[in-house]
């Protein structure tokens, strides 16, 4: 076991591209992202773990980037609103926050996509209630949720219909 | 913000963090899933020189289920409590506990012994620990020991963990035949800190309740029980009649979302709704 070190270097999975660094170990995951990788996508509000727009994915399940440390990510393979977009994975989603109208300053847009994602790789047929519970860890100032609410049954409804 | 400088370590093995958490002592801080020791760096109300990261200690993690109890690993994270076939067969007052926990990404990385030894006062699993009559298995340098979880939780962040001590696990009896349990919170928002909540577990044989374990949270310094009502109810099937004893037994604090007397009266409806909910 190595002793307590105010550096690490670390080895991580970022949207299927390896990569090497090495950070203090105070530098969070969210602001690693951003700073050394130059992924802006991921942003940083409250840093304390609850606006929500910081939300990345590592290994697969959603987390907040600004309470995990970029050293705890050594090995993992870590997935940003940058990969989703460009795998085309959240399309439909982008799609359909536009035609709902569901960003205004689109600050927590990121975040949003990211956990409405989840929402519905786990639960494929939510009801609006579903959705508001899933997203009461992601805070929108500008639109009311009513759009994002709007924007995410719409697509979970299309991929039902699509499914018969 | 961001937290302060720290030296990081990431032991393999409990016998390595306990090695790191002797060599440093207080300088040390546990660092489990973060999610509350995280925000209270960035805050700077925790400085710890040294976090000793057991994220990647894999005998700390899981459910398992043996002939008396249900081990529950201090890693196990809160997502998998709450999917655990397991736990909703034989714990089912920690499966409704659990959608109350924060919010999906919170639960993906928080961690029910992260929860436990923080000791937050207003954490559901505490009180579904002391509900439960669950036992915590501590490691220290001389060994281990095992702690009731009504003797756990101290105060308001304090429990029995000493300096150097790391908590391993805790143990759930597997429930009695005729024994249930019921999960109420109140929240501002949902997956906010609890406003009041309550977990009750015991026998309702025959519509009577009887061995009875109610423990509160978010109405004190820690989870606590309710020793008045608990007796009241003990052999009876009233539960309006025996909610007065809460006077005596809670004494809230108020705090910015609720007075004194507002947190006693919903805690009050609350229990009320659980217990009935428990009996019918």
């Amino acid at each position: 076991m190595n002793a307590p070190a105010e550096t690490v270097e670390i080895a991580l999975t970022v949207n299927g591209e390896r990569v090497k660094r090495t950070v203090p170990a105070r530098m969070n995951l969210a602001d690693f992202l951003r700073n050394e990788l130059e992924l802006t996508g991921t942003h940083v509000g409250c840093e304390h773990g609850v606006c929500g727009a910081c939300t990345v994915r590592v290994d697969g399940e959603i987390v907040r980037g600004c309470l995990m440390f970029a050293a705890q990510a050594d090995g993992c393979k870590v997935d940003t609103i940058e990969g989703l977009s460009d795998s085309r994975e959240i399309e439909e989603l982008q799609s359909a926050f536009v035609l709902t109208n569901a960003l205004q300053c689109g600050f927590c847009t990121p975040g949003i996509l990211m956990a409405a994602q989840a929402l519905l790789r786990d639960l494929p047929n939510p009801s609006r209630e579903q959705i508001r519970e899933y997203l009461s860890g992601n805070y929108c100032r500008c639109t009311g949720y009513q759009a994002v609410v709007d924007a995410i049954e719409a697509v979970a409804k299309a991929r039902a219909l699509r499914s018969k | 913000m961001k937290a302060p400088r720290f030296a990081y370590a990431r032991p393999a093995s409990v016998a390595e963090a306990l090695a790191l958490l002797d060599k440093h002592k207080d300088e040390a801080r546990v660092l489990a899933g973060g999610q509350s020791l995280v925000p209270m760096l960035n805050f700077r109300v925790a400085a710890p020189k040294v976090l000793v990261d057991i994220n990647r200690i894999a005998s700390l993690a899981g459910i398992k289920v043996t002939k008396n109890h249900v081990r529950i690993g201090a890693m196990t994270r809160h997502v998998e409590l709450e999917r655990s076939a397991d736990v909703a067969r034989q714990l089912p007052l920690l499966a409704s506990a659990m959608p109350h926990v924060a919010h999906p990404a919170i639960r993906n990385r928080g961690t029910f012994g992260g929860s436990c030894a923080l000791a937050d006062p207003a954490a559901e699993l505490p009180a579904c620990a002391i509900a439960l009559g669950a036992t915590f298995v501590v490691a220290g340098k001389k060994g281990e020991r095992r702690v009731a979880a009504e003797d756990f939780f101290k105060g308001l962040y304090a429990t029995a963990l000493k300096a150097g001590e790391l908590l391993l696990a805790a143990e759930f009896p597997l429930p009695k035949p005729g024994y249930a349990s019921a999960f109420g919170e109140l929240a501002r928002r949902h997956g906010d800190y609890a406003m009041v909540g309550v977990s009750a577990h015991g026998s309702k044989k025959g519509g009577k309740f009887s061995d009875m374990r109610i423990a509160f949270f978010g109405v004190g310094d820690k989870a606590q029980r309710a020793a008045g009502l608990e007796k009241a109810l003990e052999g009876q099937s009233d539960v309006d009649g025996a909610l007065a004893k809460l006077d005596g037994d809670l004494d809230p604090r108020a705090d910015l979302h609720a007075s004194a007397a507002m947190k006693l009266h919903l805690a009050k409806v609350l229990a009320g709704r659980v217990l009935k909910e428990l009996v019918a």
